[in-house]
């Protein structure tokens, strides 16, 4: 077993491509001297030197563009944001260009562009909590990826750097499993699991757009993503001893969406649950329920719950922000909901 | 940038009075304590969210508020415990707002890096680097539509002059004669980054010009350097002259934000600025003018030091934020009129 933290798997991915493929650039704000704000690319300066890794002034709009530049002229940049909230900064050249220029461009354009993005509520206040990835999602022409473990982050990571179409890749800072900025320990939270840590040397691919069943069951489907996969497989192991056997789905990809997974899973079950870090108003919550509504009706035996953060910004107060994020028994309360007519 | 300790003029204290020297020097020395008793708490114990420290800065926040009318406006930065202290914010809800309680300034909903106190004129901290700058051009342009006469300041780093909002919003505060001061607190870094690694045009003070804009440098551990530029921006701005970029020479003495250990800067080189701290050199000249004795700096320090503690213990002892009060601050639900 070679054990790894989800941050050392990411910077793995990234160390790997940069040997491999001298194309591979990296641009952000303290990526190199510095070694990135949650030290994922530390060392990398001092190995690749200061052609490849560019320690960007605080200017997203400027080097988003940059990156995208580079991107339509023969290099393959991996941007960074030191917090997903900072890429509004950047909004235009993420949603108006680089997402837009291959069709604008009647396919003359290809866009291999890497967004890297720590995200997710981890009592910071409402500028640096959100869940960022429904903005995204609803954006034509973006790949979306949100991994909940390292083995994923470290395929998935790959795929993303060897595709030729702009990937937003979002990092949750719970997930990192290593020193928050400025050297402060790891968030720590009980109900983030230790799955998925024995991450292969060699480097791989997880293609985009295939989820995965992190947990097989038969009487209701959860759908989870990112942090709430490990929440999911929590709220599992308590319904296993209620005699409620969920299957967890985590689509790793929302962009694609792995529908045909999903949809499979509930023409087993007969029952949903989609779970969320994001907020509930046409978030990625109300997409997942729309696909399984929508296509999967006829499977369904209950109605869809959706378990999403409320519609407010992130409040500082840990017992409100804890409110306004799903938790372990949100989801236990949804399932044993989904499941009560049976 | 080295402190360039030769080149420093001693605090020219001639046409102040006495008291108001000393009120100057508390506030500088309520916003320090306020963050060291921050710092010793977030190492003792668990404290919700994180903190940048403004420690070796303070002469900023108070030299340009000391400049300002009570109603005038201010916005700030993640680095924005001193320009709160300074703008009159008092203490106890400061404090209560760090340990997330509902006698907050801001209800337990903002945290550090959102301090704001509308009711002084502070309109708030924001996280995210450059957003307050043209936030406080909008202000300006407020108040100048409702011929309030107030101006508006708005602080910000050395690393915010590189996010294009900056650039927008001072040509928009010169095109319209703005009421508006642009406060660059050029502490030398922007976390690890040094202004001329990161700014093609290091001074930049000299970058006001792009948009007929004043560029003053002033030495930013001075308080009454930074007061007297201070003072001129805003007669300037209040006279509908239009804005000033005011660029503050200044040093952070701590790590970037809480723990952040600073392995990027030579420790020689802090120890140089520690030497040059604005406290110390307001209090410094005090003596050496004979206005006061030592006891009475003393003093100041040891009542400041009971006001912090008041703070913390009311802190401590306000009530816990309720899960669900967040619901009341989401909408204002009021309409402007029938
Ligand atoms: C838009 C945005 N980008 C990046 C950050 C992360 N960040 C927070 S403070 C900081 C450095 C700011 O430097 P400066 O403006 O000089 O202010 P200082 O911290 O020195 O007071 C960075 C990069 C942020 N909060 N917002
Ligand atoms: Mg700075």
């Amino acid at each position: 077993m070679r054990e790894m933290s989800m941050m050392a798997a990411i910077r793995e991915a990234i160390v790997q491509e940069m040997q491999a493929d001298p194309r591979v650039i990296l641009l952000g704000e303290d990526v190199g001297k510095f070694g990135g704000a949650f030290h994922v690319t530390h060392g990398l300066l001092e190995e690749f030197g200061a052609r490849r890794v560019w320690d960007t002034p605080i200017s997203e709009a400027g080097f988003m563009g940059l990156g995208l530049g580079a991107a339509l002229t023969g290099l393959r940049p991996i941007v960074e944001l030191q917090y997903a909230d900072f890429i509004f900064c950047a909004m235009d050249q993420v949603v108006n260009e680089a997402a837009k220029i291959r069709l604008m461009s009647g396919g003359q354009a290809s866009v291999p562009l890497v967004i890297r993005a720590p995200q997710g509520a981890t009592g910071r206040g409402a500028q640096h909590s959100q869940s960022v990835e429904a903005y995204f999602m609803h954006t034509p022409g973006m790949k979306v990826v949100l991994p909940s473990n390292p083995y994923d982050a470290k395929g998935l990571l790959t795929a993303a750097m060897r595709d030729n179409n702009p990937v937003l890749f979002l990092e949750h800072k719970m997930l990192y499993g290593s020193a928050s900025p400025g050297g402060g320990k790891a968030v720590s939270d009980p109900t983030i699991g230790r799955f998925g840590m024995d991450v292969p040397e060699a480097s791989y691919m997880i293609p985009l757009g295939k989820g995965a069943v992190v947990r097989n069951g038969k009487h209701a489907t959860v759908v989870a993503t990112g942090v709430m996969v490990h929440r999911a497989l929590a709220a599992a192991e308590q319904l296993a001893a209620e005699g409620i056997e969920i299957e967890v789905i985590d689509p790793r990809t929302l962009a694609p969406l792995d529908a045909d997974l999903i949809l499979s899973s509930v023409q087993k079950t007969h029952r949903a649950v989609v779970v969320t870090e994001d907020a509930r108003r046409a978030g990625v919550g109300a997409e997942l329920m729309a696909v399984i509504a929508g296509e999967g009706f006829d499977d369904l035996d209950a109605p869809v719950i959706r378990v999403c953060a409320d519609d407010a910004p992130i409040p500082f107060a840990p017992a409100a922000q804890d409110r306004v994020i799903p938790n372990l028994n949100d989801i236990l309360a949804a399932v044993r909901r989904v499941t009560s007519d049976e | 940038m080295a402190a360039r300790t030769d080149q420093l003029a001693p605090l020219d204290l001639i046409g102040f009075d006495t008291d108001f020297l000393l009120g100057l020097y508390r506030r500088m020395v309520q916003a320090r304590e306020f963050e060291e008793q921050l710092y010793y708490l977030f190492l003792s114990r668990p404290m919700p969210g994180t903190m940048h420290q403004a420690t070796g800065q303070e002469a900023v926040a108070v030299g340009v508020t000391s400049a300002l009318r009570p109603d005038d406006y201010v916005t700030s930065t993640h680095r924005g415990h001193a320009h709160c202290v300074a703008k009159g914010v008092e203490l106890n809800p400061m404090m209560a707002e760090m340990f997330a309680k509902r006698t907050g300034s801001c209800k337990g909903m903002g945290g550090s890096m959102h301090l704001c106190d509308f009711s002084r004129g502070m309109l708030g901290a924001f996280g995210i680097v450059g957003a307050g700058i043209p936030i406080a051009a909008g202000a300006a342009l407020s108040a100048l539509v409702r011929g309030s006469g107030q101006v508006a300041v708005s602080f910000f780093g050395d690393g915010a002059t590189n996010e294009g909002v900056f650039h927008e919003a001072l040509n928009m505060a010169s095109l319209w004669k703005l009421p508006v001061i642009f406060v660059c607190e050029n502490n030398q870094y922007a976390l690890s980054m040094t202004v001329s690694e990161s700014s093609a045009v290091p001074d930049i003070a000299k970058r006001g010009a792009a948009y007929a804009i004043p560029g003053v440098q002033v030495d930013g551990n001075n308080v009454i350097e930074v007061l007297k530029a201070a003072q001129a921006a805003v007669e300037r701005a209040r006279a509908g002259a239009g804005p000033t970029l005011l660029e503050c020479i200044t040093y952070r003495i701590r790590g970037h934000a809480r723990f952040e250990a600073s392995h990027y800067r030579d420790p020689a080189e802090v120890e140089q600025w520690k030497q040059l701290d604005p406290i110390t050199r307001l209090g410094d000249a005090l003596l050496a003018d004979g206005r006061v004795q030592p006891d009475a700096l003393e003093q100041v320090r040891n009542e400041v030091k009971a006001d912090l503690e008041a703070a913390i213990a009311f802190a401590e002892s306000s009530p816990d934020v309720e899960p669900d009060e967040y619901l009341q601050y989401i909408f204002d639900e009021e309409p402007a009129h029938a």
